[in-house]
């Protein structure tokens, strides 16, 4: 009644005051609790307000001083690597979306600690990647992990489909399961999806002392956000198996665009600050390792081959669209 | 006149022999297990694995597999499915099917992934019963390669192919049922799909693994 309604007010009350009374103090989210050592620390006081809105900052203290505190657990517990998957599938499902539509203007970083929607929805307009945006921490290990593993199996799988797609139209191409090139896809995007956010997340810190406003992301989350934005090269690489080379680099730019331009709108926020020649070299170098990566995948497991070629056992072949046009009578899949 | 004499106060000593009839009843059991003949241990050890092989073949909501989990199976399993898929090494070409270590290393650490996976996300069935129902639900796979291999005897064309197709298919489907009713109980609704997906990935590989094998 009256009583417990002024019993809470009084709470919430209290928790401004105390915010007012020292602006200068640093205050933690929820996040932090989470994730490993050298996170953001959210600063509330000269110089370093976080966002550009009061009420952000307002609303990322109090989060900080309504919820109790909760000792971090070692990194050799099981229950460590367990924080980092604890995560829901419509969770990761949101994020895929996410990664899916990049949204030019908005910028979500701001919003990179706040996990605590009751407080945040009443605030703002809600736009439709915020969700997304709003909690980028480490939940997310998995969904990163098992899109790398499917890129690589797809990768192979479709390249191998290819060449069969090849051999039905032209008996003379001599199918293999070509086992190798599963090895070769998964040691490449896994390398590619861990050591280049490790080489990102080096150069960020790096360049720490330049930037006060804004620490840079975590290594873990680097990697988060590298895993969502290969989400979609899979669709891509099973759209390559048309043989219309045309189509195929279309597809690939298509792709190579949607998922650059994911990565740019994620890392713009931290490389703002940084002076234009650095922010434009760290950016185009990003997007120009994505191009090597894109490009050298298509042509590596989808080879286009010359047709008057006696064809090699160890290639893949994709023939151009006037052969396509010509039905052939031979339909052997041949298992010699 | 007994009892009423006796005093609380007064220290009773207490004397005797206490036997537990559990303990000597284990000793028993020990010592049969250990010196009954060989046959009989391994007779027991492969009716275990075949019972084992029925409730994969039959799936039911059952905790069989779960309660007695053992490993045989899966490495009987596994050691089956790689011999029979591994090219073999008389021909020079690079490009081939896979090789023993190759099938080997993908069921053993591909089944080790999906549990950390699956236990990373709260689940609460343990290392070992994972593992082994993971490997136990790749009897059906085997069982098709089996059937490929001998359809893979008659001539090849298209029918061939088509009939490897969908045998393939159908003991994929198998697998996944079959692994789904032990390992998504274990789960909390919210996760399920997150769980699933890996085991359905893992049999994918197998699957077209044992699809695309072309004797050389």
């Amino acid at each position: 009644m009256a009583a417990a309604d002024g019993l809470a007010f009084h709470e919430f009350e209290e928790a401004t005051n105390l915010l007012a009374e020292t602006p200068d103090a640093a205050t933690t989210s929820k996040s932090d609790q989470l994730t490993p050592q050298g996170h953001v620390v959210v600063a509330v006081g000269s110089g370093g307000s976080y966002g550009v809105e009061e009420e952000v900052e307002e609303e990322g203290d109090k989060t900080a001083l309504l919820q109790e505190e909760k000792p971090q657990p070692g990194f050799w517990t099981f229950s460590y690597y367990q924080s980092f998957f604890d995560v829901d599938t419509s969770q990761v499902l949101d994020r895929i979306k996410g990664s899916l539509l990049p949204r030019p203007g908005y910028n979500f970083v701001r919003h990179h600690l706040r996990n605590r929607p009751d407080l945040y929805e009443t605030r703002h307009i809600h736009l439709p990647w915020e969700h997304w945006a709003r909690d980028l921490d480490c939940n997310l290990l998995a969904g990163p992990f098992w899109i790398c593993a499917t890129l690589a199996f797809v990768l192979a799988v479709t390249g191998n489909l290819t060449l069969v797609l090849a051999q039905r139209r032209d008996p003379s191409v001599h199918y293999s399961p070509q086992f190798h090139k599963v090895t070769v896809a998964g040691i490449t995007i896994y390398c590619y999806a861990w050591l280049v956010p490790l080489a990102l997340w080096g150069f960020l810190r790096w360049r720490k002392g330049v930037r006060e406003r804004m620490g840079p992301y975590t290594f873990l989350e680097t990697v988060c956000i590298y895993g969502y934005s290969l989400f979609i090269f899979i669709p891509t690489v099973v759209l390559w198996l048309i043989p219309v080379p045309w189509l195929q680099w279309l597809f690939g730019a298509l792709a190579l665009a949607l998922s650059a331009a994911g990565l740019v709108f994620t890392l713009w926020p931290v490389v703002r600050e940084d002076t234009r020649l650095v922010a434009a070299v760290l950016l185009s170098a990003v997007v120009v390792l994505h191009a090597l990566l894109a490009m050298g995948c298509k042509l590596y497991f989808f080879q286009p081959l010359p047709p008057e070629h006696v064809v090699p056992p160890s290639k893949a072949t994709a023939l151009p669209p006037n052969i396509l046009l010509t039905p052939t009578m031979s339909r052997s899949m041949a298992t010699s | 006149a007994g009892l009423s004499d006796i005093s609380i106060s007064q220290d009773i000593p207490i004397e005797g022999e206490i036997t537990i009839p559990v303990r000597s009843r284990i000793r028993e059991s020990d010592s049969s297990t250990l010196n009954e003949s060989v046959r009989n241990t391994i007779m027991r050890d492969l009716k275990a694995v075949g019972k084992k092989f029925m409730h994969v073949l039959y799936p039911r909501k059952s905790n069989t597999l779960l309660r007695d989990w053992d490993l045989w199976g899966p490495l009987i399993l596994c050691v089956t499915l790689a011999l029979m898929l591994q090219r073999g090494s008389v021909d020079g070409e690079k490009d081939g099917g896979p090789q023993f270590a190759e099938v080997f290393v993908i069921v053993w650490f591909g089944a080790v992934t999906i549990t950390l996976n699956s236990k990373l996300l709260g689940g609460n069935i343990s290392f070992f019963q994972s593992l082994c129902v993971l490997g136990y639900c790749i009897l059906p796979l085997t069982v098709a390669m089996l059937v490929c291999r001998l359809v893979l005897l008659a001539e090849p064309g298209p029918v061939n192919f088509m009939v490897r197709l969908f045998v393939v298919i159908v003991m994929f489907v198998w697998s996944i049922v079959a692994s789904t009713a032990f390992l998504a109980d274990s789960q909390p609704p919210n996760r399920k799909a997150l769980a699933v997906y890996p085991v359905f990935l893992f049999y994918f590989v197998i699957s077209w693994m044992i699809l695309t094998f072309t004797p050389q």
